[in-house]
């Protein structure tokens, strides 16, 4: 098994202060230097991606002063995916008085992270998440609120404690528009410079610093190269390695994939977070899994048939007695309610059984007929109308009258770009925030907890520890034509040219669509090492064939979006194939990452904190068939202590 | 275009009250229609009052047109290449008339100047002789008139429903519940309005009027 | 089912462009209107054509970027849907669908679908924000908002800037996009001390960027995806009047 990796030294988070963890942020914020308010606008900073981290990153900071140049792919930075995030965002306010505080939030983040986060990390974004939501009221974010004018909770995910903000089911857009209403105005102010449809294709290091990126405009197809004193990747998650996933279609590894190319360490890039309720897929033509609020499974009951044959009669002609409610029947205590990778690996497991329901069996039922007699038709349309009304267009089921049909997705990548507590990553000047990084979440992400991190990274902690790196300045100004420079460019045009000579006989997306396929069957909801082994011989075989009959039609000199898929989908490739061994070599099951192996006789994860508890970083290797080097960050949980999860 | 609009309307609605005379007989009306050119004296001199109005008017329809013709222009400037699948109108018709129905309208404003004021193309034509003169244009042997009048009333209405809501609109209403109450005010001006003028001409053709 | 698409096809912004006929065979009627277009461009690409261009990205209905006037209307013949969302289960066998792009000069086309909506970029920067520096607000509860305004303020911040409304408009005017983000702003207490130099910033903008004056038609709010009410514009204009009259 070892064959796949080399192991290499430990590594260790130097930037958190040690001692007590409550004053751990302020210490750091103190010791932090500070970059004179003259010179901030002789320094430059890029910040690639506009979503909620680099949204709010680069507001933050050409509000400060610093000379910002902000990249997205998309046509507007408004449209970063942050804007599909529906249910909400925690904050440790307490306002119902219900118990909540800084240090809960930090309990449950850490507890449910399943033991695989820092508690650093953790801590200080526990403290920041009341930053936020005073920074958005501040913005004009129109959160939902009670009679009296204040500001409503609801409890999300199954936490015990109200503490979720949100804005009905759009919050992550309101907050997303927070975001880039802010932006706007220092774009307007001449604060940032905005390149919008730009994709960044590299990175470039100079003398061992960050100094620049390579980036394509995506309109006219030109290269340039764009020179900075430091780089904050803001490019989020990975999930579209498995084609099918919530992610948008342009969501990608390339930024991360290229920095982790030139030195980057990969951090648990195994840890992916299957969304139990999304819509199923509905045939080969599918292009994306559209999720629906987890809240739906506060009132809905899910079932499948107890037999296999009933399967494809219509739900209403299956008696009750026939019905198999496995949620509430495996975990009586927390039934339709437990957590987001259990209710999903439950569902694999019925499916599995051959009880699926709905095309090709891969679906479950989620019932709201008890709902509608207890409160009512109009009641359960008050609460979840907006969310049936989703699911009857793109089914064209109406959820009155027949049970939705749900099925686990591929919804948020826990995993990341290695940072350490100043979201400084192994390549001096390049900084990583938001999913993008793997920072808070451990090996499972609770629910509301992604737009609280994304926020508090972008305009709380990277504005401070940002200023720190670029205080040690300045830094030598860095010509287009250093060698260094030059190559990175070379790469990348080299790159499109073979990409686009190939011109073979098989479509990008057909590719994609098959990995997806080996992702989702050896890496998704369950592992083993057999199934592991496979994939990363599949997945090498099918980049080898990429490589030789991919078709992309056009030239590299005009808006080409078969050349970007290409792009993308050539470096989804040897993430898949990492993805593949740090789960293969992660023998115990945590979080999202459910290894067959290591289960409880009932069939629960298992986790071996004796060997394990550590964050798995991987250096990429060079050369075909070199192997990548796991570097072992030890976690040390001085103040919430492993335990198992149980919701039985 | 919402300014000049709402005094254009307030003219019409005094012109149709002056009209709805005609149902009082012949003497009424004309010595109506005689107390128009009074009106302001000995203030002002004999017809003065009826100029300064004609003045104001004229100001009102040639700022309105002007108005309208900047809006086109930068419609048309906005979308330089059409669309090759003709849109559907999913607002209302009135809406999407009001431009054509505005041409229809300056054309009738034309004609019946010169029918009923200068009486050039009217059939009887005699200055002060307004009740006759009205009766005689509608004469059922001229039914094209009456078909040309109406339906010039009809435009008049479709761009009024439109006009006089989207003024109100224009000049910042906001509220939903205000948005229904203009809506149906538009509507309801514009049908009395409608039904109004039209009744004078059919007056005249069942006889009511002769 | 099997059905005809003519679709807009542009090479480039200097193209003239003309519409393409193009048989799509054996669709599903589950399948979403892009997915239909995928389906297309995987044989185009086979067939050695090129491929159609499109904006699309979350196909969830809202992060705005997918923009196609169907058949004369933005966004296809489903109400309150965006493209990502219409199913083609919607059309009929045999049908012949038209595939235009938004028509704006505000909007140049890029490439076939694609258009280029930076002028809504413009409008917020313009003035679609409020000021809140980082680390200078109060504490949220500070300032109670009553309900009804937040919920009002909401609805109109559901705006995806997507263009529908302009691409729908006769007058090729983006007066309901503005609108809806003076009011959800206008509505909020943050958002007063702006309130009057947003309004006519933002409108001064909107003109300057080439698009056409509104004259209340009502298309934009039929074909909005989100609903956004034509109440709004109304809402603007009072504030435009306000603000004016307060600056004379």
């Amino acid at each position: 098994m070892a064959d796949f990796w080399n192991d290499g030294e430990a590594i260790v988070d130097t930037a958190a202060p040690e001692g007590d963890i409550e004053t751990r942020w302020e210490r750091r914020k103190f010791s932090a230097k500070l970059v004179n308010p003259a010179n901030r606008r002789k320094l430059t900073v890029i910040v690639v991606g506009t979503g909620l981290a680099g949204g709010s990153a680069a507001a933050t900071l050409a509000e400060a002063g610093y000379h910002v140049k902000s990249y997205c792919y998309q046509d507007s930075p408004r449209r970063a995916h942050s804007i599909a995030a529906q249910g909400g965002i925690n904050a440790a306010k307490n306002y119902r008085n219900d118990g909540d505080s800084i240090y809960r939030l930090f309990y449950d983040t850490v507890k449910g992270g399943d033991f695989r986060a820092r508690e650093s990390n953790v801590y200080r974004l526990a403290t920041v998440s009341v930053n936020i939501i005073d920074q958005c009221v501040a913005q004009g974010v129109p959160f939902a609120r009670e009679y009296g004018g204040l500001l409503d909770n609801r409890s999300f995910g199954g936490t015990q404690v109200s503490r979720t903000f949100y804005a009905r089911g759009q919050t992550g857009q309101q907050l997303l528009l927070g975001a880039y209403q802010a932006m706007e105005r220092q774009i307007g102010l001449g604060n940032i410079e905005m390149n919008a449809r730009h994709e960044m294709l590299e990175l470039i290091i100079v003398e061992g610093k960050a100094r620049g990126i390579v980036v394509r405009d995506m309109v006219t197809g030109e290269i340039t190269t764009e020179m900075a004193d430091a780089v904050v990747l803001a490019s989020g998650g990975y999930g579209n390695v498995f084609f099918l996933s919530t992610n948008a279609k342009g969501c990608n590894v390339t930024a991360s994939w290229r920095a982790h190319r030139k030195g980057a360490l990969f951090a648990n890039p195994c840890y992916t977070q299957i969304h139990p309720t999304c819509i199923p897929e509905s045939g080969t033509h599918q292009s994306k899994l559209t999720l629906m609020s987890e809240s739906l499974r506060n009132d809905g009951r899910v079932w499948v048939p107890k037999r296999a044959e009933d399967c494809q009669k219509p739900a209403a002609q299956i008696a009750e007695e026939d019905r198999d409610y496995y949620l509430e029947r495996i975990y009586p205590s927390f039934g339709n309610l437990v957590p987001r990778d259990i209710a999903s690996r439950a569902a694999k497991n019925v499916c599995d059984e051959g009880r699926g329901v709905g095309p090709g069996g891969l679906g479950v039922y989620l019932d709201f007929a008890d709902a509608i007699k207890r409160l009512g038709k109009k009641a359960v349309e008050a609460k979840y109308g907006n969310l049936f009304e989703m699911y009857q267009r793109i089914t064209g089921e109406d959820p009155y009258e027949v049970p939705m049909r749900i099925y686990p997705a591929v919804h948020y990548t826990m995993g990341g770009l290695w940072v350490d507590y100043d979201l400084q990553s192994t390549i001096p000047g390049l900084f990583v925030v938001g999913e993008a990084n793997f920072s808070d979440h451990g090996a499972n992400r609770l629910g509301a907890s992604a737009l609280m991190q994304g926020l508090g990274d972008g305009y709380f902690v990277l504005p401070t520890t940002l200023g720190n790196y670029l205080a040690n300045g300045p830094y030598e100004k860095i010509s287009e034509d250093h060698e260094e420079v030059v190559a990175a460019r070379a790469e990348v045009e080299n790159r499109i040219k073979r990409l686009l000579e190939i011109d073979g006989d098989r479509t990008v997306d057909s590719f994609h669509r098959e990995l997806g396929h080996i992702m989702w069957e050896y890496c998704g909801m369950e592992r083993t090492e057999e199934g592991l082994t496979k994939a990363i011989g599949l997945i090498r075989a099918l980049k080898e064939e990429f490589w030789q009959r991919v078709k992309v039609p056009g030239t590299g000199e005009q808006l080409n979006q078969n050349l970007e898929k290409a792009g993308r989908v050539a470096d989804f490739f040897e993430l898949g194939e990492l993805m593949c061994i740090d789960a293969l070599h992660r023998r115990e099951s945590c979080g999202g990452h459910f290894r067959a192996e290591s289960q409880t006789p009932d069939g629960e994860a298992l986790r071996h904190d004796d060997e394990f508890s550590y964050v798995a970083a991987w250096e990429y290797a060079t050369g075909e068939s070199a192997k990548p080097t796991l570097h072992k960050e030890q976690l040390e949980f001085e103040y919430v202590h492993p335990s198992t999860r149980s919701y039985k | 275009m919402a300014v000049t609009g709402f005094l254009l309307v307030a003219f019409l609605y005094v012109h149709m009250i002056g009209n709805l005379k005609i149902f009082f007989g012949e003497e009424t009306f004309d010595h109506y229609a005689h107390w128009l050119r009074s009106i302001g004296t000995p203030l002002l001199p004999e017809a003065w009052y009826l100029y300064i109005q004609r003045g104001v008017l004229t100001v009102a329809v040639i700022g309105h047109i002007v108005a309208a013709v900047i809006l086109a222009r930068r419609a048309r400037l906005a979308r330089p290449v059409k669309y090759a699948h003709r849109p559907k109108v999913q607002g209302s018709y009135a809406a999407r008339t009001m431009r054509w129905g505005g041409v229809i309208v300056l054309l009738f404003v034309i004609y019946h100047i010169l029918d009923l004021t200068t009486l050039t193309l009217n059939p009887h034509g005699v200055t002060g002789e307004v009740y006759r003169n009205v009766a005689e244009d509608f004469a059922p042997s001229r039914w094209y008139v009456t078909l040309f009048y109406t339906l010039s009333i009809v435009a008049v209405g479709f761009h009024l429903r439109h006009g006089l809501w989207s003024a109100v609109r224009t000049l910042g209403l906001q509220s939903p519940r205000g948005e229904i109450y203009a809506r149906a005010t538009a509507l309801v001006l514009s049908v009395v309005l409608v039904v109004g003028y039209l009744s004078v001409p059919f007056a005249v053709l069942v006889g009511l009027v002769d | 089912m099997d059905i005809q698409v003519r679709v807009w096809r542009q090479s480039g912004p200097t193209d003239k462009g003309r519409m393409v006929t193009y048989d799509v065979k054996d669709i599903s009627p589950d399948a979403s209107f892009l997915e239909m277009l995928d389906v297309l461009n995987e044989k185009l690409i086979l067939d050695g054509d090129d491929p159609i261009a499109f904006d699309h990205d979350c196909r969830e209905g809202i992060c705005g970027a997918c923009s196609m006037v169907i058949d004369g209307t933005a966004h296809g013949p489903e109400k309150a849907t965006t493209t990502c969302q219409l199913h083609m289960r919607h059309f009929k066998q045999g049908d012949t669908i038209d595939v235009e792009p938004w028509r704006a000069a505000a909007f140049p086309v890029i490439k076939d679908l694609v258009v280029d909506r930076t002028a809504f970029d413009t409008i917020i920067q313009a003035g679609g924000y409020i000021t809140a520096p980082t680390g200078a607000a109060p504490e949220a509860h500070a300032t109670p908002v009553p309900k009804k305004d937040a919920d009002l303020a909401f609805e109109a911040a559901t705006c995806i800037g997507c263009g529908a409304c302009v691409a729908a408009c006769p007058n090729g005017s983006a007066m309901l996009f503005t609108a809806a983000k003076v009011a959800h702003l206008g509505l909020m207490p943050q958002g007063q001390p702006e309130r009057d130099t947003r309004v006519i910033d933002m409108l001064q903008a909107q003109d300057d960027a080439g698009f056409g004056g509104c004259t209340n038609m009502g298309e934009c709010s039929q074909v909005c995806p989100k609903g956004i009410p034509l109440t709004l514009i109304g809402r603007l204009n009072s504030d435009y009047r306000k603000a004016i009259r307060k600056q004379v």
